[in-house]
């Protein structure tokens, strides 16, 4: 059976990390969440639905971008939630907890000297918490599972 | 074609300025910046403030030369098109970033990806000044590559 892979990135560096991982998603079922629906054109054939873009300076854009990533989890019912960044994944992430989801947050590559701060706020809700820079792997999390490079 | 970009969000106008002064002195028509929301605009240069997705990859593919902010969207689509890169990062303590995490980002990723870099505006026209030394980035497919692919295939089939 195919999975429903849901898999979130903010626009920029995150959405590229994540067009990157597509290979993972053949076979599957992968529907894209991001902050631009420009970006479909990167992934013809696949749904993509757009949420509000938010950081943590935001808190009204952070309500917003809660509420669609809620929206678009219980409708898709994934039975994987995959994110690279950044708040909005977080918001995927915790609710794909709440309806039974294995979640997957990998931690931009950009981010070499310790995790983000919304890695580390993952690390306590995700079921894998992945850093791509093997010298930032913790004893428990996060886990070093290779890169996008 | 020599495209510059600073990403969408953060201002760069150590970066933008650079090319700029460069382009008037080498009499250039060929440069092309998205500037984000660098305070002022080059008096020399093109540039938009923010590009849609395709019009960026647009200018990406027909550039010879990709001049950036160490941001990884401006990293990766060089090393995706294989266009020679040379990034200047950002730094916290003249107010170009909440922090220091461009410089540790090229400080790591080194010059094994192809990229090159360039510390400050004197480094970027010294760059600049040889540019067809520079060398387009071969896109590796490594086995930490190869290693992330393959665990992500294995958790999502274990799902339930």
């Amino acid at each position: 059976m195919k999975k429903r892979v849901l898999a979130i990135a903010s626009g920029g560096g995150h959405w590229q990390q994540l067009m990157r991982l597509r290979p993972a998603f053949q076979g599957q079922h992968p529907i894209y969440v991001t902050t631009n629906a420009a970006y479909s054109i990167d992934v013809p054939g696949s749904e993509l639905f757009v949420v509000t873009d938010a950081n943590r300076n935001e808190p009204l854009n952070l309500i917003r971008s809660a509420f669609g990533m809620l929206v678009r989890v219980l409708k898709t019912r994934p039975n994987v939630v995959i994110s690279t960044g950044a708040a909005p994944g977080l918001f995927g992430i915790l609710f794909g907890r709440l309806v039974g989801a294995r979640t997957i947050w990998i931690d931009s590559i950009a981010n070499a000297e310790k995790l983000s701060m919304s890695g580390r706020v993952a690390s306590k809700i995700a079921h894998v918490t992945l850093t791509q820079w093997p010298h930032l792997r913790g004893a428990d999390a996060p886990r070093y599972e290779g890169s996008i490079l | 074609m020599i495209f510059v970009t600073v990403g969408g969000q953060l201002p760069f106008d150590r970066l933008v300025h650079a090319v700029d002064r460069w382009a008037v002195n080498q009499q250039r028509s060929d440069v092309f910046a998205q500037i984000g929301s660098s305070a002022s605009p080059p008096a020399h240069i093109e540039w938009e403030r923010l590009l849609s997705p395709p019009d960026f990859q647009a200018k990406a593919r027909s550039a010879d030369v990709i001049i950036a902010h160490a941001g990884m969207g401006s990293i990766l689509t060089a090393l995706d098109l294989g266009k020679p890169i040379i990034v200047m990062p950002r730094r916290a303590h003249l107010g170009e970033h909440r922090n220091d995490h461009q410089w540790a980002t090229v400080e790591h990723l080194g010059n094994d990806v192809g990229i090159t870099v360039a510390a400050d505006e004197e480094a970027l026209l010294d760059r600049l000044g040889r540019l067809e030394e520079l060398e387009a980035p071969g896109m590796r497919h490594s086995p930490e590559y190869a290693r992330l692919l393959h665990f992500l295939q294995s958790v999502i089939e274990a799902s339930d």
